[in-house]
């Protein structure tokens, strides 16, 4: 591209352009959820409809969000971050649940390890049922 | 000239402060998890949450003021939450190739993270509340939080829990799955992602490249799965 070309309004600044994706995806989540009343979390819809809108474009053979998607990369990289400033509200209710740390450890880890077999043989026992592999 | 005492004063009411806190307690932690070669116990999350934790408790600073610096990072969940639409998309080809073995251990697994937890919960005597924040643990963070908070648990505990289920899974998922004989690396990573989300996901690429891949994509799916899956149950059980 020519250096003295005046750029142009939308392909100028694209990390600015990234984000606001996403945020218009998180808006156009949170809107729907607001005015249907489905019990999903906004970001949740706006995930899926980014996902289906980067599915359309990629059939229709054109790009409208690679800056989306470098946007992504850097949240995606850094996202154990945004959970710390939740996760320090702990110190607000640690007097109350002191007292039931055991027991709640205890499940955790019971959870933790069912999940796991209950997903891997799941997954095993119906790739073998559909006889792949 | 002004005291020490008065810049405390003046600087811990503003959020610049407390942000500024949270990046380099972030920065710190991360620089001790990669030294111990990113161990899961060394889980920077954990750490960050500790050493702000305890520095509210050393000052005695009440949380909301914190914050109220800390909540600009907070409010990147939702985009963050978004952007997991991408790796999904990058590796459709891949859910595509194993859609219904990964169908079927989806809803199995996203049933099983949650039920179990009502279940032993309710035996252990949890009150209704820490339940509800207890039940998406098996999300990532953003989104457990999201559903925790709209069906009115505490999202800051559902964030530790959270946290704590990804450490956990993490640990266990290598003596686990060689102690079942296990050796398919897509129906293990796939486990791992579904658990115990990014942090899961984390330890199965440092295990199985493949490994790695399906427990991203576990992890994306299970992101949705739960935010259907955990308000149903709420709604038959609690």
């Amino acid at each position: 591209m020519d250096q003295n070309s005046v750029t142009p309004l939308w392909k100028g600044s694209s990390m600015i352009k990234g984000i606001a994706l996403l945020l218009l995806f998180q808006l156009i989540g949170e809107s729907i959820v607001f005015s249907s009343g489905i019990p999903l979390p906004g970001p949740v819809v706006g995930l899926v409809l980014l996902f289906v809108a980067m599915q359309f474009c990629k059939t229709m053979g054109f790009s409208l969000f690679s800056e989306a998607e470098t946007a992504a990369d850097g949240f995606l990289a850094n996202l154990g971050l945004l959970f710390v400033p939740a996760g320090v509200g702990i110190v607000a209710l640690w007097s109350e649940l002191q007292s039931q740390a055991g027991i709640l450890l205890a499940i955790l880890v019971a959870s933790a390890i069912i999940t796991l077999a209950a997903t891997v043989w799941t997954f095993i026992a119906v790739q073998r049922l559909i006889g792949r592999e | 000239m002004k005291r020490p005492t008065e810049l405390w004063v003046y600087l811990s009411a503003s959020p610049l402060l407390w942000l500024t806190l949270t990046l380099f307690a972030w920065l710190f932690a991360v620089a001790v998890s990669t030294r111990l070669k990113r161990h899961p116990l060394a889980n920077p999350v954990l750490i960050s949450i500790a050493l702000l934790a305890g520095t509210l408790k050393l000052s005695g600073e009440p949380y909301e003021k914190f914050f109220a610096g800390a909540q600009y990072i907070h409010f990147l969940l939702g985009p963050a939450t978004v952007a997991i639409a991408v790796p999904l998309y990058r590796q459709w080809r891949q859910v595509k190739r194993a859609l219904v073995p990964m169908v079927a251990a989806l809803v199995v697994g996203s049933f099983t993270a949650a039920l179990s937890i009502m279940l032993m919960g309710a035996w252990g005597g949890l009150s209704r509340d820490v339940l509800i924040a207890f039940l998406p643990k098996s999300a990532t963070a953003g989104v457990a939080m999201a559903i925790s908070e709209s069906l009115g648990g505490n999202p800051s505990l559902t964030a530790v829990l959270v946290v704590l289920t990804g450490i956990v899974g993490a640990l266990v998922v290598t003596p686990f799955m060689n102690a079942m004989r296990i050796k398919d690396y897509a129906a293990r990573g796939f486990a791992v992602g579904l658990t115990s989300h990014g942090i899961g996901t984390a330890r199965a690429f440092d295990v199985d490249q493949t490994a790695g891949l399906f427990a991203g994509i576990a992890m994306a799916l299970n992101a949705i799965a739960t935010s259907l899956v955990v308000p149903l149950i709420v709604r038959l059980f609690l």
